[in-house]
């Protein structure tokens, strides 16, 4: 199951960048030099610390009430 | 816990900064260039550093007023915030100019000014630690922290405009008014100071209950 799963992603993957090879389709991710790329890159960064804070946040949280509780 | 909305904010206002700050158009200014766009993220710094600042210096009076520890945590950690801001916007400050300016530092008046203020601050955390009666250190330090708001906002905001300046809005030069603030990187520019403000505020609020905690977990054992 497992190698199935695992050779239908990469033939699926072949198939994509032999197609990307092939047209320059207008994906908004290719155009403008790719300044997209970065702006994704930037946002996954900045969705990460503030993923990381909520939890920061959340894990404060608790040992308030654990102070409170004592 | 509780009041989440001011936190969805502030990630709603940072990443639509790193979105629209890099989109958005921009007016085309020679040697600028694209740099233009720095002002979305190193201007913010320092707005943070001012407000967190503000908030230490207000805590720092309450402190005063009423000699309650918990006040002196919140100016503790508002300043540390603060000059961790200051840090970073030092340090995008000489990224831009070194290549706007032509050198990383070129004792440029509010470069100059800043830095003093940042080295006021960084010695309100060395007089911290350098005491340890808990009751003498807060008093003290309160005091100082008013003493360094008072000497930040005339170096800031008053001794570079009277001076010729590389900066914007200092020397006769305009502000964020005509040619480097147009309409539309105002739609970015104030939504950006907003986030980056709450972003700080956040932390130093993480900072605060983090201390309070210890404090309290002192006394229990």
């Amino acid at each position: 199951m497992l190698r199935f799963a695992i050779s239908t992603l990469f033939l699926l993957l072949l198939s994509a960048t032999q197609l990307s090879a092939q047209t320059e389709m207008a994906d908004i991710m290719r155009s403008n030099g790719k300044i997209y790329v970065v702006v994704v890159v930037l946002a996954t960064i900045f969705a990460g610390l503030f993923v990381y804070l909520f939890f920061l946040d959340r894990k404060i949280g608790k040992m308030e009430k654990e102070v409170k509780t004592n | 816990m509780g009041k989440w909305w001011w936190k969805i904010a502030c990630v709603a206002f940072v990443l639509y900064t790193v979105i629209a700050g890099f989109l958005m158009p921009v007016p085309r200014l020679d040697i600028l260039n694209e740099t233009i766009r720095n002002l979305y993220f190193h201007v913010p710094m320092w707005f943070t550093m001012i407000v967190l600042f503000g908030c230490a210096f207000w805590y720092s009076i309450k402190f005063l007023r009423s000699g309650d520890m918990r006040h002196d945590a919140f100016a503790v950690q508002f300043t540390n915030t603060g000059i961790f801001f200051s840090i970073l916007g030092m340090l995008t400050g000489m990224e831009w100019a070194q290549y706007t300016w032509g050198a990383a530092w070129s004792n440029d008046p509010k470069q100059l000014c800043t830095a003093i203020s940042m080295l006021i601050y960084f010695a309100y955390s060395i007089l911290r630690s350098g005491m340890r009666d808990e009751e003498k250190r807060a008093k003290i330090s309160a005091v100082y922290n008013v003493f360094a708001f008072a000497m930040m906002v005339p170096l800031i905001f008053v001794l570079p405009r009277m001076v010729d300046s590389l900066h914007p809005g200092n020397g006769g030069n305009p502000a964020f008014a005509k040619y480097d603030l147009d309409s539309n990187m105002r739609l970015v520019f104030w939504p950006a100071n907003a986030g980056w403000i709450l972003l700080g505020v956040w932390i130093a609020s993480l900072k605060v209950r983090l201390a309070l905690i210890q404090n309290k977990r002192e006394e229990v054992f």
